[in-house]
């Protein structure tokens, strides 16, 4: 991994790009998540195409779906960001964005009113 | 006790009440490590202490998920044969059936099923980072702020899960026939 120097010169610090992968990515696999539940929620089709695993229903392919492209994300930035310096602030800026709509759209009340 | 309220209990008490008590140390854990007010100087083994912590809170909240996913929520979830009148084997129906407890799996079941797996998600990704940074995040603010962000957002999602679990198995307890005896009293 490519290190640089702090101000003083004296603490290696790693450059910000792997971590923001892993943050960035996570923020994506919850709004994946809430999307697809929203989906299954309103479309018939869409909800049987999601039934992995009969006993647990859509559920079962809802978490798969949203588990595997986070992952997937995760893996092609970090390849990507892993040893570069990233704009953080903007990525954050974009990946609380997502969390905050994805806490908004699971929540049954705010997901009904599409 | 039934086998299913015994699940019940691994996947609640267990997997999920251990997760929850964790949070408040692994977010004191990170704060104070990643401080830039915290002294360097700390025990060599406090960075690996706390990275094993949010190791075994991750694996706490899958864990928790997977059971709740894959062994609970198809008993919840079980559609009870036609003309069946004591729905008391089918917690989903039987809080359907009531006007008074409909909104424990409409507001309640709904939420909790998806939210609930926030946590491990962004678990996850704070122990990644915290493991791959340790105190080198105290040099990237914005970094550490979202790990604490993301660690509070895990912690919202499992309590979320965790009242309604709680009120669920209240109102409508998962059981079943098949009793594990743990026991023999007089």
């Amino acid at each position: 991994m490519e290190n640089k120097t702090n101000a003083s010169g004296d603490t290696p610090v790693l450059t910000n790009g792997s971590a923001a992968a892993a943050i960035f990515s996570a923020a994506l696999g919850c709004f994946v998540l809430a999307i697809l539940a929203l989906l299954a929620d309103h479309s018939a089709l869409i909800k049987s195409c999601l039934v992995f695993y009969q006993p647990t229903g859509p559920l079962s392919g809802v978490t798969t779906v949203a588990i595997l492209l986070w992952l997937f994300t995760w893996a092609l930035l970090h390849g990507r960001w892993g040893k570069k310096i990233v704009p953080i602030g903007r990525i954050n800026a974009f990946a609380f964005a997502l969390l905050a709509l994805s806490l908004l759209l699971t929540f049954p009340p705010i997901g009904d009113l599409f | 006790m039934t086998t299913r309220a015994l699940w019940t209990l691994v996947h609640g008490m267990g997997f999920g009440t251990l997760y929850l008590l964790a949070c408040s140390g692994g977010l004191l854990g990170l704060h104070r490590f990643t401080s830039v007010h915290a002294p360097l100087d700390s025990a060599p083994g406090q960075r690996r202490f706390v990275g094993f912590y949010l190791v075994t809170m991750a694996l706490l909240s899958w864990a928790a998920v997977l059971t709740g996913a894959y062994v609970i929520y198809p008993w919840y979830r079980a559609a009870p044969p036609t003309g069946t009148v004591d729905l008391s084997m089918f917690p989903q129906h039987l809080l359907m059936s009531s006007p008074a407890t409909k909104g424990w799996h409409s507001l309640g079941m709904e939420w909790k099923e998806h939210v609930a797996w926030f946590a491990p998600i962004l678990t996850t990704a704070v122990s990644f980072v915290f493991i791959r940074y340790g105190r080198n995040l105290r040099n990237h603010r914005p970094l550490r702020s979202a790990v604490l962000v993301f660690a509070v957002v895990a912690f919202f999602a499992a309590g979320v899960a965790g009242f309604f679990g709680a009120m669920l198995n209240k109102y409508a307890p998962v059981q079943g026939t098949d009793a594990v005896t743990l026991n023999h009293g007089k």
